[in-house]
């Protein structure tokens, strides 16, 4: 063989062993115990609860004890922070025993092992995502709200067709951007953004004229994140269905029925209420707007 | 390419790989050879992957041919979007850049300013991320809220483009004008040409031919930067593909995505390799 033909042969060996090593065997095993014995709950490490959020997460779902305000779950501040540490309780954990990772949206759903429990960052429950991973009972339902400044043009919509001349902003996968698709229907497609911080960004650039978002992130951008933007409304209309917040799992994880025996038991005594009531407010004095 | 051998030897060349071409049953049996050794390997790739543990939570995920459909709507329109975004950048750095190269080439004391304007620019564009040039500009400056000045992302994101690209394609052309003899220039200058129209009607027709692929080849590369314009909120292809799978945790999109820029960048790549062997042929026509 030619040198030429030489490269060539192991260009060919090496990408063959890259596709094999590609092609890994995943632990696709699920024993189906079913029991929530403490000894027995199906871990990724043993003994300890492995969660991931968003980073940075934000509050209200994850806060910090050092002034920051913000992205320190082992704080135990914020609701969804306080959930898990609750949740871990229930289930018998140590609080030095859950541990955090972080992961964005999307590595979440790539497929293959995963090496945390469950996944939390406001992921909305919908049909199309259950087919691919397995969610939680909900732990949240939210509503959505129009964020602006107060001298936009929309500033007073009062219902969904004072919408129609908008051009709105979303963050990707987000029930938001659904939320305009289908229910408020612009005239202009919606922008749709990585961050909320990009949202900022483009309210500034004069872009769009306003963003949608969960209430509870309405709240902490107004308050926060984007100096002089108001709420505008919260909206009245649902989108096709209600916009329900669950913990996500890697399909088939014996986990779930666990952590929903336990989310249904701080629902009964009252922990989920109280910690809805601590961190997610609802606003009385936000505007509504009608469909 | 022209093969410098031969050019210098003028004629076939006698040391190295023949490039005769090879006789009927020769080629036959190459051929057979190749056909054989793709279709093995690739038989034993496809084998590994689809009878690997996982490849049915990957099928599901990347390859759902429902999925693939479902999303392809929003998905070609927002390709479509890519496609008008390029041939219009494509366009304007072509002219852009073709003008930094010509200043950068004028000779003599004089035009120092604007060589060294052509410089510092060329420099700075090209030590900047595209992607940070495309936020600066598409966030930065429409944020300054300038009377006069366009807000749109897509003006913006089209700036940016044009801007980063030019300065790489401008070096292209740069290689292009000097690697034109430089007794041609010497030529026009004598029979009275100005600088400018020496480069104009003498050297730069004759460096463009010499640069066509590397001209193309950076065509294709525009094609897929064209997408980076998502970062601004713009909704083309790739973007497209990715607010499919936020909604639905479903990659589909982005397979369908990628057909599509195949689909235009491939014939591309083979127009490019066409086009150089043709063109060293004729030269070979003329040097034989």
């Amino acid at each position: 063989m030619r040198s030429s033909t030489w490269a060539k042969f192991l260009i060919l060996l090496v990408a063959f062993a890259m596709l094999a090593a590609a092609c890994g065997d995943s632990d696709g095993d699920s024993g189906a115990s079913g029991s929530c014995e403490f000894e027995e709950l199906e871990l990724v490490t043993e003994g300890k609860l492995t969660v991931a959020t968003g980073e940075p997460a934000f509050p209200p779902w994850v806060g910090d004890n050092d002034g920051n305000g913000f992205d320190d779950p082992t704080s135990k501040l914020g609701f969804e922070a306080g959930i898990v540490y609750a949740l871990a309780e229930e289930l018998g954990f140590a609080e030095a025993d859950v541990v955090w990772v972080r992961t964005d949206f999307f590595d979440a759903i790539a497929p293959g092992p995963k090496d945390w429990d469950f996944n939390i960052q406001q992921y909305s429950i919908t049909a199309d995502r259950d087919e691919i991973m397995d969610f939680s009972d909900p732990y949240y339902t939210t509503r959505q709200a129009l964020v602006l400044y107060p001298d936009s043009p929309f500033a007073g919509a009062t219902s969904t067709d004072d919408l129609k001349d908008a051009i709105l902003g979303a963050a990707i996968g987000t029930t938001s951007l659904d939320f305009i698709e289908d229910v408020i229907k612009p005239d202009t497609d919606p922008n749709v953004y990585d961050e909320n911080v990009d949202l900022e960004a483009a309210m500034n650039a004069g872009q769009i004229d306003g963003l949608v978002v969960d209430l509870p992130a309405a709240y902490y951008i107004t308050a926060a994140q984007v100096e002089g933007s108001i709420i505008a409304g919260q909206f009245e209309a649902e989108a096709a269905a209600p916009d329900e917040y669950g913990m996500l799992f890697a399909e088939g994880n014996t986990l779930v029925g666990c952590i929903n025996d336990a989310l249904e038991t701080i629902k009964d005594s009252g922990k989920l209420q109280e910690l809805e009531d601590t961190y997610l407010t609802q606003g009385g004095g936000i505007p509504t707007i009608s469909d | 390419m022209t093969d410098p051998v031969e050019e210098l030897v003028g004629g076939p060349r006698l040391i190295g790989p023949p490039r005769s071409p090879r006789s009927r049953e020769e080629g036959a049996r190459g051929a057979l050879i190749a056909a054989a050794s793709t279709v093995i390997f690739l038989g034993v790739a496809l084998w590994v992957i689809l009878t690997s543990e996982a490849w049915p939570a990957v099928q599901r995920q990347f390859f759902n041919w429902d999925r693939m459909v479902e999303s392809f709507p929003d998905i070609a329109g927002g390709f479509w979007l890519d496609i008008r975004l390029f041939l219009l950048a494509e366009v304007l750095i072509l002219t852009i850049s073709l003008v930094i190269a010509m200043i950068r080439s004028l000779r003599g004391p004089a035009f120092f300013p604007l060589r060294a304007l052509a410089i510092t620019f060329i420099d700075l564009i090209r030590g900047v991320p595209i992607i940070l040039l495309i936020l600066l500009l598409g966030f930065g400056v429409p944020a300054l809220q300038l009377p006069g000045v366009p807000r749109s992302a897509i003006f913006w994101g089209l700036t940016a483009l044009v801007i980063s690209y030019s300065a790489y394609t401008a070096e292209v052309y740069r290689a292009g004008i000097e690697s034109v003899h430089e007794s041609q220039r010497m030529s026009a200058r004598s029979l009275g040409l100005t600088q400018i129209q020496a480069l104009r009607y003498v050297i730069v027709p004759q460096a463009i031919r010499n640069v066509i692929p590397a001209l193309l080849n950076g065509f294709v590369s525009l094609q897929k930067d064209v997408a980076l314009v998502f970062v601004l909120g713009i909704r083309e292809g790739v973007r497209e593909a990715d607010i499919y799978a936020a909604r639905t945790f479903n990659y589909s999109g982005y397979v369908t995505a990628t057909i599509l820029f195949l689909l235009v960048s491939v014939p591309v790549a083979r127009f490019t390799d066409w086009y150089t062997d043709r063109d060293r042929r004729r030269k070979q026509a003329v040097s034989n």
